[in-house]
């Protein structure tokens, strides 16, 4: 269940994101210049986090059903590693983007991006294909390595989740552009959105039938309750979304996009069930009781701090409120005279002194444990005492003349 | 019965002619990952000092570095983020059996690493992007959460490794798991307190170093502004009262070793037999008898590994060959962590004794230049702390249960796969060095105090390659 909600949530932001790239793969010239500024301004916030999702479902997968992950990673070596390269890639291009000066520089950077944008996508979704047309078996590459992902139904998979990605990054990027007032901008993502909306939505068809021949038992499944209901919902939100969109209802559009894009992947998981490999149902290979309660647990209790820390962040990112030009909110901060401190430094000293002889003199137990934390605490108020009094000294003090004219008397080395 | 036979079947061992090249991938990441996690541990503790002291001060270089700091924060950070799930992926891909096995054992440290990252994602996006958009108050409180995760962070993986060195908290019944209590296994482990706290304190040194070399190379070039001497003196203090103390800590892991490692402890030395008042050799070789050509310091190692000059002290006699360690490269990786552990210390105890003493910075070129060497070290030493516990591990990925070529992927195209990862690292690496130099020459912008500080860096400043992002 949690897997699912992870895959979902990447499915959607993580493609969101792919696919932002893949609008600026096509775009150039003057408009095109502007229309990647855009992707990159409105994904900037939020890239790292959307990344982090994929993470999740990494560490859900191997925690909560480590032989299907260890199965799925031997078998599809091949398109999850250029997917790594991928993220690589990316990872790398975007973290560069940000100091480009160069016309050509930021041409290269683009290109490395948007490139790695679609192939990473299209590498796991044509591992998605191979895990469900039932082409990875139980056991450390038992699988075919090649076929096992280059087959009619990860092809079709691989390019509706490219697809896909775009058509919701246009849906995004659209609605960010008419809130920014950027009414050229908005008009070119709503035509890239209407476009990428019936092509993937040609793509996703094309799919079932591809499905229909080379994944029967998929596709018996896909095609049959509870599995169709998702497919059909899917379909519908689709179809509701591009009418938004073409309305110019981007809000509305962004949560159909997102909806439609998550429905596919619960009819999946829908489809999938029982089995996650051939012979190995989902309970088979669920791990031990307590590490799943533990593995809940776990989650729950990260659910209770992401929840507010993500509204926080996508909250101020959809308001705008990092957006330029947004008011300059910093206040001067209030100039204050140093206050006399207490002697951080003698209490240092003082955790130090303790803390020392207790982290040697035990080899375990409460001792030991307050000694290190003693010595720890120790190195940190010294950092602070010390710290902003050296500070202080440089900051204020003058440059030592000695040192100065050391330097200063020779002749200058560059 | 039967279909657990069955079961363990799909992930018996295989024949894996590349064991050698998955090693080194694995290792290449981890080289390449772990400087990058030191920068998430303790630089944003840096960032937000230096902003609390602008908060206290209102003296504006101060925000001015925290500030120019934050995006190096950011950038190193998204580094990060992609050699982190690089080295996610490749669990899976270069060690199928091992997770397959022993996933569900240590899998809820990475759950909960997750989420540590998650939020240090999401607080750094905040705190980055929330420079002139929060309150100042609000902004420096945004940046706590990413201090707090960078502990939790490190504290999870570690517990993972600290529960390969040394496994429990579940049985082996025929090759399968059962029985596995995952909290106990990954908290309940005493191998976890003394690593966590060792590479906490080594992320502070190696940021720490790091920075400081950067401002030393500026100061021993002439550039001596108050922005460069104020962003030497913070890392370089914290970094300078840290490294002591780990030689403190290190002490302290040497002795866990020593009691529950034995085999490794011994091929830190080259102990090839159990004797009372080992000795320790500096340098030499191992030739698989003895250390040829090192220097002895008699008794030293007993005394080391248990604080007694005569404690009998295990060696890899113990232990049949194929299960001994590549002694060598233990050896030379821990004696190269220990010689710049000390080196550091000296370093440290320069600056120390000069500002206690004299109340200013030592004026000697010769001290600015050890600083700059001190960056990179502290790398080295870094790597090599980690070369020593991780093949000082060997042949086990889980210790004494499972054998790395027991856990190694049956997939060919290992070398294929190593060599373009390669290829790819060192495009990355040229792009940090590319980006940081980018950022580092951004001119520095200080509005002036009402005082009249004189401008500072007149780096060759580009002004179209600032921005605000």
């Amino acid at each position: 269940m949690l897997m699912l909600l992870g895959l979902a949530a990447y499915a959607v932001l993580g493609g969101a994101d792919f696919g932002a790239a893949f609008w600026q793969l096509g775009a150039q010239g003057e408009g095109g210049r502007a229309l990647r500024e855009h992707a990159y301004r409105a994904m900037g916030p939020v890239w790292e986090a959307n990344h982090v999702w994929l993470i999740f479902v990494l560490v859900i997968c191997w925690t909560a059903y480590p032989e299907a992950f260890a199965s799925i990673f031997s078998t599809l070596t091949f398109p999850l590693f250029v997917a790594a390269i991928g993220i690589i890639l990316r990872g790398t291009a975007y973290t560069v983007h940000a100091g480009t000066a160069r016309e050509i520089e930021r041409r290269t950077v683009d290109r490395v991006f948007s490139i790695s944008s679609v192939l990473t996508p299209f590498a796991l979704g044509a591992a998605v294909g191979a895990v469900a047309s039932g082409r990875v078996p139980v056991g450390n590459a038992a699988g075919d390595l090649v076929t096992s992902w280059l087959n009619p139904t990860s092809l079709a998979i691989g390019a509706l989740a490219v697809a896909t990605g775009a058509y919701v990054a246009a849906v995004y990027l659209a609605g960010d552009a008419a809130r920014a007032g950027l009414e050229k901008l908005a008009v070119a993502f709503r035509r890239r959105a209407l476009g990428a909306g019936i092509v993937t939505g040609a793509i996703a068809f094309g799919g079932l039938v591809v499905v229909a021949f080379d994944a029967e038992r998929l596709s018996d499944r896909l095609f049959a309750w509870p599995a169709l209901a998702a497919v059909v919902a899917s379909a519908v939100t689709g179809l509701l979304t591009l009418e938004l969109v073409r309305r110019s209802r981007f809000e509305a559009a962004r949560y159909g996009a997102s909806a439609a894009v998550a429905a596919v992947v619960v009819g999946w998981a829908l489809a999938q069930r029982p089995e996650l490999l051939p012979g190995l149902t989902v309970q088979e290979a669920a791990a031990g009781r307590r590490t799943l309660v533990a593995t809940v647990v776990g989650v729950a209790g990260g659910a209770v701090i992401l929840t507010p820390s993500l509204a926080l962040l996508y909250g101020l990112v959809l308001r705008g409120r990092f957006d330029r030009g947004a008011t300059e909110a910093e206040a001067t901060a209030r100039q204050r005279t140093r206050q006399g401190r207490i002697s951080l430094l003698r209490l240092a000293a003082g955790a130090g002194a303790v803390g020392l002889p207790l982290t040697l003199l035990f080899d375990g137990g409460l001792l030991l444990a307050l000694g290190v934390a003693l010595l720890l605490a120790s190195v940190a108020l010294a950092s602070l005492d010390l710290g902003s009094a050296i500070t202080a000294h440089v900051a204020d003090g003058e440059l030592e003349p000695p040192a100065t004219i050391s330097i200063e008397n020779r002749p200058s080395r560059d | 019965m039967t279909w657990l036979m069955l079961a363990a079947a799909p992930f018996a061992p295989v024949d894996q002619e590349y064991l050698f090249e998955a090693r080194q991938m694995q290792a290449l990441s981890f080289a390449i990952h772990i400087p990058l996690v030191c920068f998430g541990i303790a630089f944003p503790a840096f960032v937000l000092f230096m902003e609390a002291l602008w908060l206290r001060t209102g003296d504006p270089v101060f925000r001015t570095i925290a500030k120019r700091w934050s995006k190096v924060m950011l950038a190193l950070f998204a580094v990060g983020v992609v050699t982190g799930t690089i080295l996610s992926f490749e669990l899976g891909l270069l060690w199928p059996n091992f997770m397959a096995t022993f996933g569900e054992v240590f899998g809820l440290g990475f759950t909960l690493e997750a989420f540590s990252f998650f939020t240090e994602a999401i607080f750094i996006a905040v705190y980055v992007y929330g420079w002139g958009r929060l309150s100042p108050r609000a902004h420096f409180l945004s940046g706590v959460p990413v201090v707090i995760a960078g502990f939790t962070g490190s504290l999870t993986v570690i517990s993972v490794n600290a529960w390969m060195n040394s496994p429990s908290g579940f049985t082996l019944e025929g090759g399968r798991v059962t029985g596995v209590r995952p909290l106990e296994a990954l908290f309940g482990n005493h191998f976890l307190w003394h690593e966590v706290v060792h590479m906490y304190v080594a992320a502070y040194i190696v940021a720490g170093f790091l920075t400081a070399a950067v401002y030393s190379f500026a100061w021993l070039r002439g550039r001596r502004g108050r922005y460069e001497r104020v962003a030497l003196v913070v890392p370089l203090t914290v970094a300078a009262l840290a490294a002591p103390v780990q030689i403190v800590v290190g002490d302290w892991a040497a002795r866990t070793v020593a009691r529950d490692q034995p085999t490794k402890l011994a091929a830190f030395e080259g102990l090839h037999e159990t004797k009372a008042g080992a000795p320790v050799h500096l340098g030499g070789w191992y030739d698989g008898e003895e250390v040829r050509y090192g220097i002895p310091l008699p008794r030293l190692l007993s005394l080391l590994a248990f604080h007694d000059p005569s404690a009998r002290v295990e060696g890899l006699e113990k232990v049949p060959p194929e299960e001994r360690p590549p002694v060598n490269v233990v050896r030379v990786a821990f004696q190269t962590m220990v010689g710049i552990g000390f080196l550091l210390t000296g370093i440290s105890a320069v600056y120390l004794f000069v500002w206690l003493r004299r109340r200013r910075l030592p004026r000697s070129t010769w001290f600015y230049r050890a600083v700059v060497a001190a960056g990179p070290l502290s790398v080295v030493a870094l790597i090599a702390g980690w070369v020593t516990t991780e093949v000082g591990r060997q042949p086990w990925v889980v210790y004494g249960h499972m054998r790395t070529e027991e856990a190694v992927t049956g997939a060919s195209g290992v070398p294929v796969g190593y060599a373009s990862l390669v290829l790819v690292y060192a495009g990355l690496l040229v792009a940090v060095a590319w980006i940081l130099r980018r950022l580092a020459r951004a001119p520095v912008e200080v509005q002036s105090r009402p005082s009249g500080v004189a401008p500072l860096m007149a780096g060759a400043a580009r002004p179209e390659a600032k921005g605000d992002r």
